[in-house]
């Protein structure tokens, strides 16, 4: 039973684990003051895992691996490292947080929220599919509150769990419902299943919209979205950019897998796809507006991340592989760009103290290069080229348009340019508006090490992805080709 | 082609963009002479493609192509045919003339020049330029989407950063919205094109030159022809969706006008014609007395406005929807006389226009206020300024002898073919616009200097004076010589007349 496949499979996942071990050893024999260099080793041993399981681990054809627990292939694999990559720089921005920084079980956590994440985007059994599931969310309850005795993080704690369990307890019920319909809880053998006709259209509808509400949540689209603006303005900053980023796209790995392998049946579809281009519409346009009045900058990018969703969504919607293909690529450029939003958001407000948006009047002054990045990162997030954001959207249009929802299209670029307004708005205080009464020259914004490393990392990330887009899209084009 | 030509010239300002962004903030003077040296440089690469642009042989030259994203087939396609190559020599004069223009003047009374953050104001206006290059030479719909989005989105913070700061932040982002609206229903179009072409062809490509052919059934071609064409024209300023236009040339700096309504608003009517016209010649034609309506209004209804406008920066903002409006007027008479009037009409009035906001921008950084009212004897301080005003005053009415001329004459034969009573209406302009600029030439530069202005007015520096002349030099030498710029035009019209089915 052993075999090197099986091995290979679960390679990134082993190391997550040896590192989280390694850490557990390690830190507690480190001094109070030294304890933020835990940061230093999760961020290099993340890397480092990346880079091993790029050499070793690499997919071939498709197979399933453990029992058909989990399915090995490419589009898993494209998943893993996005996951860990976001992961190593949420463990760098982590680092000079105040109360997360010097704490060695953050960094646990957080690696253990990846190894879920990692599963969840290989599972292809649906109780496989839930255990990941929930590794992936508890930590993460847990981080989200992890500011013990500030009111916000607690709320954030307790609002993200209370959401959580009460999404995934209605999915599992959706879980249960295929199981007793086709007796088995393989996705490849319930897309057989279904395609014999052993669930009927009207009852796959039904428990697809049950599971959606679970993946809606994790991947905040309307209407499961309003837990999103409170958590993410409560959770530390770096938990609120890993909760937006990674956590959203696992969401979105699993919602395709489960959406074109194992419900594919075209007499399903017109409604299903309907309900879902509704929702994505629905996504685009609460976010875009409500985004609009806000003055906190983690609010403002939790609507806007929001929208991302909905246009996210039109890539699911069009169901084909360009579809899937755009969804993917939208992800991977998304996670880099909000990262950046968020990261630049940390950097600031670990400086100042202050996360509204008139508190960034005279950024461009007091930090030139943060400036920039927050210009790239704005600018992605509006979909302008030469960063990522902009490929991505055209490929999402692209595909939404091939697949004939051309209305739906038009209502993403109209809401994009609503988009365009409060991003542009936010820039408009780092460049144009003063401090009030100060000289910026003389309240410099230092950047410490971890975060320089992290945001120009990010800042590369976002203008390669939006300028040498073809190696990206062949490698989403590739992870999309197994979906069918 | 051997020598990449397109690509240097594409890819210089970014680089120079980048090379100033790692300076330091405080060196402003190397960062300028940074600027002037890659906008040299990038004029005499294009003025290198413009004299080398074979004739004979017409069609797209200096191909280059590599492949980008084949799986979507998106592909670096650069060329230029007779209607860009002189597009592309306008935005290598413009960008040198603006940076000459942006330089600043040491004394100390005069507000010339950007001084606050030179270094992110010439990265920034480079962006831009890499953008409008791009459009310029791309022949992949997709890419030239790219870079058109490059050229908008620096405009924002070029304005709302070192713009008027009365009108700033509202024209900036009135500017941003409008040019966006159109730029992303544009591209609803395009990918509706590149999806149809694949449905009819088989091949993934963005490539325009095969987009040509790709048999666009008609009523595809009119659905799509007003999005498509009204979304890029948005940036040509055409009537009703002029409206940013004004407001975001009077709110930017000097040299930020002079790109904007000099290069910037060729960009979309290029844009427009490029994508629009040329591959969608059907929906062109059944939409032709559309755009020719709202053209013919643009020209009449701009030319008015700017005769009303008390504000300096104001009427030369409005002069330009009038003159766009007649590019727009050309395009719309979809034959050979119109089109080859537009051709020149592009090159003609970004330089003139280039020079009315230069020498409005000296005026204004000198006298501190734009109030045509208020101003005069400007030719006993700055006789430069005058001279080149009134230059481009003779352009801009249409005088023999000058580029506007050999540019207007053209059109309005084009329209008498299409219809007599839209030439004779528009004609109108002509006379308001000659009435406007005697106006302002007497008001401003002649009389008497008023006593306010006594004594600390100084005359425009040396680089100002540079600038000025390589602007008036070009349309006088079209006027003189048609010969310069009309041949190649027509090489590229003839082009656009072929895909329209040899009217």
């Amino acid at each position: 039973m052993f075999s090197s496949t099986m091995f290979a499979s679960i390679l990134p996942e082993i190391l997550l684990l040896l590192l989280g071990m390694v850490i557990l050893i390690v830190e507690p024999f480190w001094k109070e003051e030294k304890r933020r260099n835990v940061g230093w080793l999760t961020a290099g041993g993340l890397i480092a895992s990346i880079f091993i399981s790029l050499a070793f681990a690499q997919p071939g054809e498709p197979t399933s691996a453990l029992g058909g627990m989990i399915r090995f292939d490419w589009f898993g694999f494209f998943f893993k490292m996005l996951f860990m990559f976001a992961g190593a720089m949420t463990a760098l921005l982590m680092m000079d947080h105040q109360r997360l920084g010097a704490r060695g079980e953050a960094y646990l956590l957080l690696l253990a929220s990846l190894i879920g994440m990692n599963l969840m985007a290989v599972s292809s059994d649906l109780i496989m599919l839930f255990l990941s599931i929930e590794t992936a969310s508890i930590p993460l309850y847990v981080l989200a509150g992890f500011m013990l005795g500030d009111d916000r993080s607690t709320e954030a704690g307790f609002k993200y769990l209370l959401f959580g369990i009460l999404a995934t307890t209605v999915m599992l019920y959706g879980f249960s419902l295929v199981f007793g319909f086709s007796g088995t809880t393989n996705l490849y053998q319930l897309a057989e299943m279904f395609r014999v006709g052993a669930i009927t259209p009207l009852a796959a509808f039904g428990i697809l919209a049950l599971i959606l509400v679970g993946l809606g949540f994790k991947a905040a689209f309307v209407p499961f979205h309003f837990w999103a603006p409170d958590v993410y303005e409560g959770a530390p900053t770096p938990v609120a950019g890993f909760l937006s980023t990674a956590s959203k796209a696992a969401g979105y790995a699993v919602l395709l897998r489960l959406f074109l392998v194992a419900f594919p049946n075209p007499s399903l579809s017109a409604p299903w796809t309907l309900t879902l281009a509704i929702i994505a519409a629905l996504s685009m346009v609460v976010g875009n507006l409500l985004a609009l009045p806000q003055t906190n900058i983690k609010r403002l990018l939790a609507y806007s991340s929001i929208a991302h969703t909905g246009y996210t969504l039109i890539g699911v919607v069009a169901f084909t592989q360009l579809g899937a293909a755009s969804v993917i690529f939208y992800l991977a450029a998304y996670i880099l760009t909000n990262l950046l939003a968020f990261g630049v958001a940390m950097a600031f407000s670990q400086a100042t103290g202050l996360e509204n948006l008139e508190d960034y009047a005279g950024l461009s002054r007091r930090s030139p290069l943060l400036g920039l990045m927050m210009l790239s990162a704005f600018l992605s997030l509006t979909g302008m080229p030469p960063f990522g954001g902009f490929v991505a959207k055209v490929v999402v249009f692209a595909a939404g348009i091939q697949a004939g929802y051309t209305w739906l299209v038009i209502i993403g670029v109209l809401t994009s340019v609503v988009g365009a307004y409060y991003y542009l708005n936010a820039l408009k205080f780092v460049y144009l508006r003063r401090m009030p009464g100060e000289d910026e020259a003389s309240h410099p914004i230092p950047l410490s090490r971890p975060y320089a490393l992290a945001l120009v990392a990010l800042t590369i990330g976002v203008i390669l992805i939006g300028t040498i887009f073809a190696p990206w899209f062949n490698w989403a084009d590739a992870g999309a080709l197994n979906l069918f | 082609m051997d020598f990449p030509v397109l690509s240097i010239i594409t890819f210089t300002p970014i680089v120079a963009a980048l090379i100033m962004l790692a300076m330091p903030a405080n060196r402003k003077n190397e960062v300028r002479a940074v600027a002037l040296a890659s906008a040299s440089f990038a004029l005499i690469l294009s003025a290198w493609v413009y004299f080398n642009y074979n004739q004979t042989a017409a069609g797209y030259q200096f191909i280059e192509k590599y492949d980008w994203l084949p799986a979507l087939g998106v592909s670096l396609h650069f060329g230029v045919d007779g209607i860009s190559a002189p597009l592309v020599l306008l935005t290598g004069v413009v960008m040198f003339t603006g940076v000459l223009i942006s330089w600043g003047d040491d004394n100390p009374h005069v507000m010339a020049g950007i001084q606050d953050r030179p270094r992110e104001f010439f990265a920034f206006l480079f962006i831009l330029a890499w953008g409008v290059f791009g459009v310029f030479v791309s022949l992949d719909l997709f890419m030239l989407i790219f870079f058109y989005e490059i050229a908008v989105f620096p405009m924002y913070l070029l304005i709302v950063i070192w713009g008027w700061s009365v009108t700033r932040e509202y024209a900036a982002m009135k500017l941003t919205l409008y040019l966006l609206i159109g730029s992303v229903i544009a591209l609803v179009g395009a990918l509706a094109m590149y999806i149809v072409q694949y449905q009819n062809t088989g091949a993934l490509t963005f490539d325009m030159l095969k987009m040509e052919s790709a048999g666009f059934s008609q009523s595809f071609q009119i659905i799509w022809f007003l999005p498509v064409f009204l979304g890029f024209a948005v940036l040509g300023g055409i009537w009703p969706l002029h409206n940013w236009s004004p407001d975001g040339h009077v709110a930017a700096p000097t040299a930020v006008s002079m790109f904007h309504a000099g290069v910037l608003m060729k960009l979309g009517a290029f844009a427009a014609l490029r994508v629009g016209i040329m591959l969608l010649p059907e929906g062109a034609k059944y939409w032709q007395w559309l755009i020719m309506a709202f053209a013919a209004i643009a020209v009449v209804y701009g030319a008015y406005i700017a005769f009303v406008q008390m504000d300096f920066k104001y009427m030369v903002g409005f002069s330009s929807v009038s003159h766009m409006g007649l590019v727009m007027l050309g395009f719309a008479t979809l034959n050979r006389d119109g089109l080859l009037g537009s051709g020149l009409q592009m090159f003609s009035h970004g330089a003139m226009t280039a020079l009315f906001f230069a020498v409005v921008g000296m005026i204004y950084d000198r006298a501190h206020t734009r109030q045509i009212p208020e101003l005069g004897g400007m030719s006993k301080v700055m006789p430069f300024a005058a001279v080149g005003f009134i230059i481009g005053g003779l352009v801009s009415m249409g005088m023999p002898l000058f580029s506007g001329f050999v540019a207007e004459f053209p059109i309005f034969m084009g329209v008498w073919r299409e219809h007599w009573l839209v030439a004779v209406v528009c004609s109108i302009s002509i006379v308001i616009t000659a009435a406007y600029i005697m106006r302002n030439i007497r008001q401003v530069f002649f009389g008497d200097l008023p006593e306010k202005f006594q004594g600390h007015i100084t005359d425009i520096t040396f680089l100002d004076k540079v600038a000025l002349t390589t602007l008036c030099l070009f349309m006088i030498v079209i006027g003189l010589f048609p010969k310069f710029m009309a041949p190649m035009v027509q090489t590229g019209v003839d082009y656009v007349l072929r895909l329209l089915g040899g009217s």
